[in-house]
């Protein structure tokens, strides 16, 4: 039926698999049988130890340095001291952090998990039905978004809400006030940016999920006079669960790390309205070249990121029972 | 089994290889010179490549190698200070924001030229001004010599200011006399700005604060940045007045970090704009074959220096910055690279230099040349007021307490603060960055 079914029954019975040889040699297992379980993992040994080298390197380097006053220039470039816990203190008084960590919370939620997220479902939803030609077409245009470049899809994005854009000369056709969007409404126009750039993402994994669902299941449903909506609620949506759970995370995860859509479209501003954490951490990093405090804030926001992703696993994890 | 031996064998050798080969490498390099600058401007780049060219024939052996950084002032900065972090990458020549120079210094990027400045004797010719780009320590020493300075001035549009009545020359001598002027040119003509001021720092709101009573961001002979000052208050009301009364540009487009190129390039040659604070620098926008180019720019603009709060003395403020030639601290043929920085300033490529990018001139041989005095009708005029001209703190933290600064500037000017508010939060982020025991109350 489907990949991912197949692929779980042969994770369940690989997991068996040694468990089996286990009641077959009572107490310790034979040094062979070892020597050939020790055999097994040394594949992963390449792909582990680079995964040390350039994910767990780096995240170390940054927990140490947040404890350091390291700088881009001045006397601390040269001799950074240990402050311990000063970067995370001044973090913790500094008013623009609960301000940053406010307008992250606002760009993901309104962009990948309200956003993206249920707009993709409806998108896929809604293309099960449409004619071949529809599909396609509504499919290349959201797909578009999501293959151009990430600094492409900025411009674009700056061109379409900017003073004198698209939008606000689409609305002097029809005879509307300009608004401007940069301006008055930053975070906004960066949530409507962002799910439009995103959005492809999460059609194409609700797509692919909506496919998984037996038509025969529907059906019987249908037969047993259940609507549309009972049937999205008690058939799809629980059949589905894995995936949204998995589509949230992964998009959660991505929509935090944003730094160049809100760079080149506001750069933060006007007046920090539109600062969130990472260009919070770059603008401390390289801009006032306080390296120290910038990976302070990276730090918290690795921290942020790996809350979600516990989350969303145990939820995972439960739907799976 | 055996295979994969032979294969970590080879992945072996060939690593040994490579570094092998960097190691050799290294020792060459004795007689390269690396050169970094901002590739963004041309001028600076043909100075440059004029500079290899005759370096390289002059001495034999010697490989000049440019390495251009693309980006912005800001992102010069910070790839120059990562480029300087590695001893591998660092460059031995390179040109430096004076404003960045200090904290360069600090972390011991750039080599002390005291002594090979001293038997150079060119180095008289340069002016005492802007010889102090070039100090990087609490003695005096100097550590870059100047590529070039700038002031900043009021330029005019005189069709403007003559259609509202105001007669030329316009020589305001109080900040009461520039209200008055944009006031009148309102009244006579609501469709153009009267009197642009950027919610910004270097063409804006210092002009104002080190033209007040006790203004200025640092006190020298205290060695303490300043809080609580009047003049921060008055600067930022002044402001204020010129936003809320409609005689600037809208507070949206003050915020938009490339308004400047509406101003430059349309608001004042299409006669839609009565005056604003700019650079000495603003003829290279109108020049033949510039971006902006306006060939009545001379005859309809006019500059005015920027007047104190009451007149007080000495009558005009301006504010400084500029761009150093800097050694680095690490370079394996310190002596070549100070030949090559010399070569760059000598006389003519000063001269060409600075003529080209319409800067004001370093070295006053170069000011006394007829073509610096005539390379546009307003050399003269804005070199003068060099005489009155700031130099910022480059401290390292200076940075952070310039973008301050301009949060304390755009609250007023779109945030709806007042200006008692914002100079407030500015104090209290100022003691936040250089701590309270680095300010004195004014």
């Amino acid at each position: 039926m489907s990949g991912a079914s197949v692929a779980g029954t042969a994770g369940a019975a690989g997991a068996r698999g040694p468990r089996k040889q286990d009641s077959q040699t009572p107490g310790r297992p034979a040094p062979r049988v070892r020597l050939r379980r020790a055999a097994r993992l040394l594949p992963l040994l390449p792909a582990v130890l680079l995964l040390l080298l350039f994910l767990g390197g780096p995240i170390l380097w940054a927990f140490y340095g947040s404890f350091t006053d390291a700088g881009l220039t001045g006397a601390s470039a040269r001799n950074p001291d240990w402050i311990g816990l000063d970067n995370y203190r001044t973090l913790f008084t500094d008013p623009q952090f609960p301000r940053s960590l406010w307008l992250t919370f606002v760009f993901v939620l309104g962009s990948a998990v309200v956003g993206q997220n249920c707009l993709g479902l409806a998108l896929a939803l809604v293309m099960q039905r449409a004619s071949r030609v529809v599909a396609a077409i509504v499919g290349t245009c959201v797909v578009a978004a999501w293959v151009l470049p990430e600094i492409v899809a900025a411009f674009i994005a700056y061109a379409f809400f900017f003073r004198d854009g698209m939008l606000n000369q689409l609305t002097a056709l029809a005879g509307l006030p300009g608004v401007d969007w940069l301006y008055e409404y930053p975070m906004l126009a960066l949530v409507l940016a962002n799910i439009w750039r995103g959005t492809a993402f999460s059609m194409m994994n609700y797509q692919a999920a909506l496919n998984d669902v037996p038509p025969e299941i529907t059906e019987s449903a249908t037969i047993d006079g259940a609507g549309g909506l009972q049937r999205l609620r008690f058939i799809t949506l629980p059949m589905i669960k894995r995936s949204i759970a998995t589509n949230l995370m992964l998009i959660t995860l991505l929509t935090l790390g944003t730094f160049t859509l809100i760079y080149v479209v506001t750069g933060g501003g006007p007046l920090n309205a539109s600062t969130t954490l990472p260009i919070m951490a770059y603008e401390q990093a390289f801009q006032y070249g306080d390296i120290g405090y910038g990976t302070a804030i990276a730090v918290v926001m690795l921290f942020i990121g790996a809350v979600f992703s516990i989350a969303y696993i145990r939820m995972l994890r439960e739907r799976k029972d | 089994m055996r295979g994969m031996k032979k294969t970590l064998m080879a992945f072996t050798v060939v690593g040994l290889a490579l570094t092998g080969c960097s190691g050799d490498s290294g020792g060459d390099d004795s007689q390269t010179l690396k050169i970094a600058y901002k590739k963004t401007d041309p001028v600076l780049e043909s100075l440059m490549e004029n500079t290899k060219e005759q370096f390289e024939a002059a001495n034999e052996g010697v490989t000049v190698e440019l390495s251009p950084i693309e980006g912005n002032d800001e992102d010069y900065a910070t790839k120059l200070a990562l480029s300087q972090r590695s001893p591998d990458t660092a460059p031995d020549v390179f040109v430096e924001d004076s404003f960045k120079l200090r904290a360069d210094v600090d972390a011991g990027y750039v080599l002390a030229l005291d002594e090979y400045l001293a038997d150079w004797e060119d180095w008289d010719t340069f002016n005492e001004t802007a010889k102090q780009a070039g100090v990087g320590d609490d003695e005096g020493g100097t550590y870059a010599v100047p590529l070039e300075t700038d002031t900043r001035v009021i330029w005019y549009n005189q069709n403007v200011l003559g259609a509202a009545g105001i007669e030329s020359p316009w020589q305001p001598e109080t900040w009461d006399d520039l209200l008055e002027m944009a006031r009148t040119v309102k009244d006579s003509n609501p469709d153009v700005v009267p009197f642009s001021m950027y919610a910004g720092t270097m063409q804006s709101f210092y002009e104002l604060l080190y033209g007040t009573e006790d203004g200025a961001l640092y006190d020298e002979d205290e060695q303490k940045w300043v809080t609580g000052s009047q003049g921060f208050v008055d600067s930022l009301e002044f402001l204020k007045t010129i936003y809320d009364e409609g005689l600037a540009v809208t507070p949206a487009q003050a915020l938009d970090p490339n308004i400047w190129q509406e101003i430059v390039g349309e608001m004042l040659p299409q006669d839609k704009m009565g005056a604003t604070v700019e650079g000495s620098y603003a003829p290279q926008f109108w020049q033949e074959g510039a971006d902006y180019e306006w060939p009545e720019y001379s005859e309809v603009m006019a500059t005015a220096p920027f007047p104190t709060q009451d007149g007080q003395d000495p009558g005009a403020v301006s504010m400084s910055g500029g761009w150093t030639l800097a050694v680095g601290a690490g370079s394996a043929n310190p002596d070549l690279a100070v030949e090559f920085l010399k070569t760059a300033m000598n006389k003519d490529n000063s001269l060409a230099y600075t003529v080209e990018a319409s800067k004001i001139a370093v070295r006053t041989d170069v000011a006394e040349t007829s073509e610096y005095q005539e390379m546009n009708p307003f050399a003269g005029e804005v070199t003068e007021v060099l005489d009155v001209s700031n130099y910022r703190p480059a401290t390292a933290d200076f940075a952070e307490i310039d973008t301050a600064v301009l949060t304390a500037t755009q609250e007023v000017v779109a945030g709806g603060k007042s200006p008692e508010e914002a100079a407030a939060t500015y104090d209290e982020t100022l003691k936040r960055i250089v701590g309270e025991d680095n300010v004195v109350e004014k």
